[in-house]
């Protein structure tokens, strides 16, 4: 028997997600996708029950989970802060950056802070090398920063939440 | 027939098999082509790239375990660059493993290090510098076995060795690039659904996963080593014993045709119970209820002496031997010998009785031969496998690989089984019957074959009898009546009933959950109708299969140590067969049948029977309504048991003999598909203890009746002469692993019984047979439903399983598989204390919320004496085989 830790909504929800997979083959990856997109992250109760229903093997859907860098284990923030550490944001100060959020924030990368707001990630190249040093939240790109700007960033997003 | 066609390597032609594995076909052939990732009996990876070649005139290599051979083949493979190319390689599979290779236990039998010495690897590399992940943890939390992600080189042979052979899919891999590990899940490996089969550790290729038992227990080239058949159940795995000093160290699975090098967790790690401080080695004779030490002059005079008075006060039928299915098939003929010759009666039986009493009565009946009637590794080839009243992956271990390996294949498996066994998974429909109604289940499934025109007509026409009176009774079941007597829906009937008759070769496995009733012989005369109607016998990977128990139950029943029998089926009632016997015993027989095991019991009871002589079998936990057994045993005057440890039946006994272990002996034990197979000594046996052929000779001698064998093989020569099925068993010939009947020494053996639909007994013979309802059903008193039977990780009564630490590991105690819905409704939490109570005794154990019993319902295993499940199950029997009704007995449960 599973020890249900996730709440009954979510299972119900996991659920959900599964149906509109029902009888299908090969369908592994955009599942995964699916939940992730729901939850942010794969609970662990969500491999259980596809392994249940699909009978796929529990660790051949950890295999998959564990290979794909966009598949995550662990509950994220509601923002994730995404620090460009390619080449041209790297030689324009871009630990710098990082050092900058670290402290704002007190957490270490790959680690969500305590109120469940922000993760703070480290990538390798966002793309648009003329804005160095990035950053990306979410799906906004904020370009040219100085330690000083990005704090004021942080501080904005804080607020916003706070209301 | 495969082609052998000509390829040229390096220039020199060899013939090697078309379409099969390029790698696989090299090396039979002489090259010794290096590879890490390849395993034979999986499907290939190619990621070592070790056993690369090169196409004369390509420029590419190519890796040959992943290429069929095939016409115009003209390869380079040990040329000085691909061996350079292999050199450069291995230094890169070197960098990403840790060689501690001074302290591993693969070490010695390692093909990383094997390599590392042929190709000369610089072990301090600058080129090719470490890049071991430190950080990585070995995951030591199985019971059984270690895994170290540092050494492991991602070849993914134990993945596919728990995926393809044992169709468990435990493990896989995680991660990716340098940090890809084996991985059992978010949970460690111990915490994960791993029964601790060892597949993967047979199948690594390092150090990476090991054997925690054997760790700090000797190098590889310190053991030597013995091939031997596996102690436990009827499958007859051959395993190979590595051994330091008296110890064992390790085991391996032999690729041997019953088990195919596989084993499940007691095979691999259960053995350690032979070195036991609790071994006795000294025979005991109870004194004032307390056993004193004595010599062996001492108790086998004293036991001839008894035997003897009471033979002479109230004759011979006073007496009575329980023989065992544990012991060899040389010891179990002996035995039934001395009970026949020395005691002069047929009161001969054992354990067979509680488990497969109902097979060989009911295909006796039907076929002519009570066994089973084809394979282990026939399943594989099955289209349709129908599986009722055995729960393989658990009792059967090895032979459920077998049927996995079908299923992925694409038969179609159908599970009948009130509880819902690990193999319901698999199956494409699970039949969840009622307790004790087979038989209405079986006769509605021939409905449906019938009425649907589905019936094998000239098979019936041409091989059977009673196919008329047959059919009127079946006519009775309409899947309407037989949906309400079992409570399965019409349409899984439907379902299972086409399958079954329309597969090409369809096959039917059944063990005690069909034998274990009032009407086990009903039940598998069902069986056996069913398989007759369907033509579904007498061809490869089809058949009526009960699967036997015990390591040697078979044997012991072809030796005759059973009442109505001498070795081989021959009749005691048979004037001519017993006359045969007496001339070449030189005894007089007696041509009354004897008294069965559960009969015996209630003669003792009663006060008729008074002496017992029992070999290795342990009834005080093993028989139903122990309770009864106690009494009965300490009634008799005199109880003589002779067993390994000092038992629960042998601490009623009045004299005790210490006897050696199979793993001290050699001899014949004969598996479930009827393979005689040879034990071999593996240890030398403790002091004190004597071989049961050698005790019986004794004290037949101290009785007056000479025995005058040299060895084990002595004793297999008269079971040749003797014994026609074993006529051609030849001590010569018992290595090749023969299947019986085997008349002569010619013989090839039989490895499926009645060959294009030639009965034993000429035409086979349908039964018609009526459901009868189980002797006890549930009401207000006892409103549950109790079944009894085994787990994977442990043995019939514990004697041997329950002195593992390994075994331990996983379950230490007995209890109560119960529906969420009835402990609910009782209030009882998942774990604790309940009592279980029946007409017959009550015990207190452990509950255990479980999805695998219906509401209604509750199973309980027989291992645990203290929780001795057979303190509540009814002794009720089947009126012809006489097995009493384990699988059904009304019960209470209530909260403690």
């Amino acid at each position: 028997m599973t020890d249900v830790k996730t709440p009954a909504a979510d299972i119900k929800a996991i659920n959900s997600i599964l149906d509109a997979y029902s009888g299908k083959t090969g369908i592994l990856i955009p599942l995964l996708q699916d939940i992730q997109e729901k939850f942010n992250y794969i609970p662990r109760e969500a491999v259980e029950l596809i392994s249940e229903k699909f009978h796929i093997p529990y660790t051949k859907i950890t295999g998959v989970i564990t290979f794909y860098a966009q598949f995550r284990t662990e509950p994220v923030g509601k923002y994730i802060i995404r620090t460009c550490m390619g080449t041209a944001c790297f030689v324009n100060g871009g630990e710098n950056i990082l050092d900058a959020i670290r402290e704002a924030l007190n957490v270490e990368i790959g680690a969500t802070t305590g109120d469940g707001l922000f993760t703070l990630e480290k990538v390798a190249c966002l793309g648009c090398c003329s804005l160095a040093p990035v950053v990306m939240i979410n799906d906004e790109v904020f370009g040219n920063l100085t330690p000083q700007k990005i704090k004021t960033v942080i501080e904005n997003f804080k607020k916003r939440e706070s209301k | 027939m495969s082609e052998r066609i000509k390829v040229i390597v390096d220039g020199k032609e060899v013939m090697l098999e078309k379409d099969a594995n390029l790698l696989s076909e090299l090396r039979k052939a002489g090259y010794d082509v290096p590879g890490l990732c390849y395993y034979e009996k999986v499907s290939h990876t190619g990621s070592c790239r070790l056993c690369v070649f090169r196409r004369k005139g390509s420029a590419k290599l190519e890796t040959s375990c992943t290429v069929a051979v095939c016409e115009n083949m003209d390869i380079e493979l040990f040329t000085a660059d691909i061996e350079e190319h292999r050199k450069n390689l291995l230094q890169l599979i070197l960098a990403s493993h840790k060689h501690d290779c001074m302290t591993c236990e693969k070490s010695g039998a390692c093909e990383l290090e094997a390599l590392a010495y042929r190709y000369g690897l610089d072990l301090d590399s600058e080129i090719f510098p470490s890049i071991v992940d430190k950080t990585l943890k070995k995951d030591k939390s199985s019971p059984v076995l270690c895994y170290d992600p540092q050494k492991c080189i991602a070849c993914y042979r134990c993945v596919k060795a728990c995926d393809e052979i044992q169709e468990k899919h435990i493990i896989d891999m995680d991660g990716r690039s340098f940090h890809t590990v084996v991985s059992a899940g978010y949970n460690e490996w111990g915490g994960s659904d791993c029964d601790g089969c060892g597949e993967c550790l047979q199948a690594c290729p390092v150090g990476a996963i090991t054997s925690k038992t054997a760790a700090g227990k000797g190098r590889h080239w310190e053991l030597g080593s013995v091939i031997t058949t596996c102690e436990y159940c009827g499958v007859g795995c051959q395993l190979k014993i590595y051994t330091k000093g008296d110890e064992i160290i390790k085991v391996e699975g032999v690729d041997a045709p019953a088990n195919r090098g596989r084993l499940c967790v007691k095979g691999r790690f259960g053995h350690d119970y032979i070195r036991s401080p609790e071994r006795i080695t000294k025979p005991l004779i109870k004194e004032n209820g307390a056993f004193r030490e004595a010599s062996w002059d001492e108790a086998l005079d004293l036991a001839a002496k008894k035997f003897m008075d009471i033979k002479e006060k109230n004759g011979a039928n006073a007496l009575g031997g329980l023989a065992s299915a544990r012991c060899t098939n040389e010891e179990n003929y002996i035995f039934q010998k001395f009970i026949r010759s020395v005691f002069g009666t047929n009161n001969v039986d054992h354990c067979a009785r509680l488990c497969h009493a109902s097979t060989v009565a009911g295909l006796a009946i039907t076929f002519g031969s009570g066994a089973m009637t084809n394979t282990n590794t026939g399943f594989e080839d099955s289209d349709c496998i129908f599986i009722i009243g055995s729960n393989t992956t658990e009792t059967h271990p090895v032979i459920s690989t077998f049927v996995k390996n079908a299923v992925r294949k694409g038969a179609v498996l159908i599970v009948a089984d009130p509880r819902r066994i690990d193999l319901a998974r698999r199956a494409k429909v699970h039949l969840q019957q009622r307790n004790g109604s087979d038989v209405a289940l079986v006769n509605g499934l021939m409905h449906i074959i019938y009425k649907e025109n589905l019936h094998n007509k000239e098979f019936i026409e041409a091989h059977t009898e009673g196919f008329k009176e047959f059919a009127e009774v079946i006519e009775k079941y309409t899947p309407e009546k037989v949906s309400k007597l079992t409570g399965i829906s019409e349409e899984k009937l439907y379902f299972a009933a086409r399958a079954y008759a329309k597969a090409k070769n369809a096959s039917i496995i059944f063990s005690m959950g069909i034998t274990q009733h009032t009407t086990g012989v009903d039940n598998v005369m069902s069986l056996a109708n069913l398989a007759m109607i369907a033509g579904q016998i007498g061809r490869h990977a089809t058949g009526v299969n009960p699967l036997r128990g015990q390591n040697n139950v078979q044997g012991a029943c072809d030796m005759g140590a059973l009442p109505n029998v001498y070795s081989g089926y021959q009749k005691v009632v048979d004037a001519p067969v017993k006359e045969k016997f007496e001339k070449a015993w030189n005894a007089k027989m007696d041509d009354k049948v004897g008294l069965t095991v559960v009969e015996m019991m209630n003669a003792a009871g009663e006060g008729k029977l008074k002496g017992l002589y029992i070999m290795g079998e342990n009834p005080m936990v093993s028989d139903p309504n122990l309770h009864h057994v106690e009494e009965s045993l300490k009634k008799l005057e005199l109880l003589v048991v002779q067993d390994i440890f000092l038992t629960e039946t042998a601490k009623l006994a009045h004299i005790v003999l210490p006897v050696t272990a199979t793993l001290e002996k050699d001899g014949t034990f004969t598996n479930t598909e009827r393979r005689v197979q040879v034990i071999r000594k593996v240890l030398e046996p403790l002091d004190g203890t004597r071989n049961d052929w050698e005790i019986v000779a004794d004290l037949a001698g101290r009785m007056g009746y000479k025995m005058g064998y040299g060895n084990v093989w002595d004793i297999l020569k008269e079971i040749n002469a003797l014994t026609p099925i074993y006529g051609g068993m030849t001590p010569e010939r018992v290595p090749s692993g023969l299947h019986w009947p085997c008349p002569n020494a010619e013989h090839p053996g039989t490895p499926f019984l009645h060959k294009d639909g030639n009965f034993s007994k000429g035409k086979g013979t349908f039964k018609p047979i009526e459901f009868k309802e189980p002797a006890e059903l549930p009401d207000g008193k006892y409103p549950y439903t109790l079944s009894t039977g085994r787990i994977l990780c442990h043995y019939h009564t514990g004697t041997m399983s329950r002195k593992v630490d390994a075994l331990n590991a996983y379950v230490k105690e007995g209890y109560v598989e119960i529906s969420a819905s009835d402990a609910a409704k009782l209030g009882i939490q998942n774990g604790a204390k309940v009592k279980v109570a029946s007409r017959r005794g009550e015990i207190i154990i452990t509950a255990k919320i479980t999805d695998r019993v219906v509401p209604g319902s509750v199973f309980i295993p027989f291992h645990f004496v203290e929780t001795a499940a057979n303190r509540l199950t009814n002794d009720a029997l089947d009126p012809i085989a006489k097995i009493p009704e384990f699988k059904v007995a009304a019960c209470n449960i209530e909260k403690v």
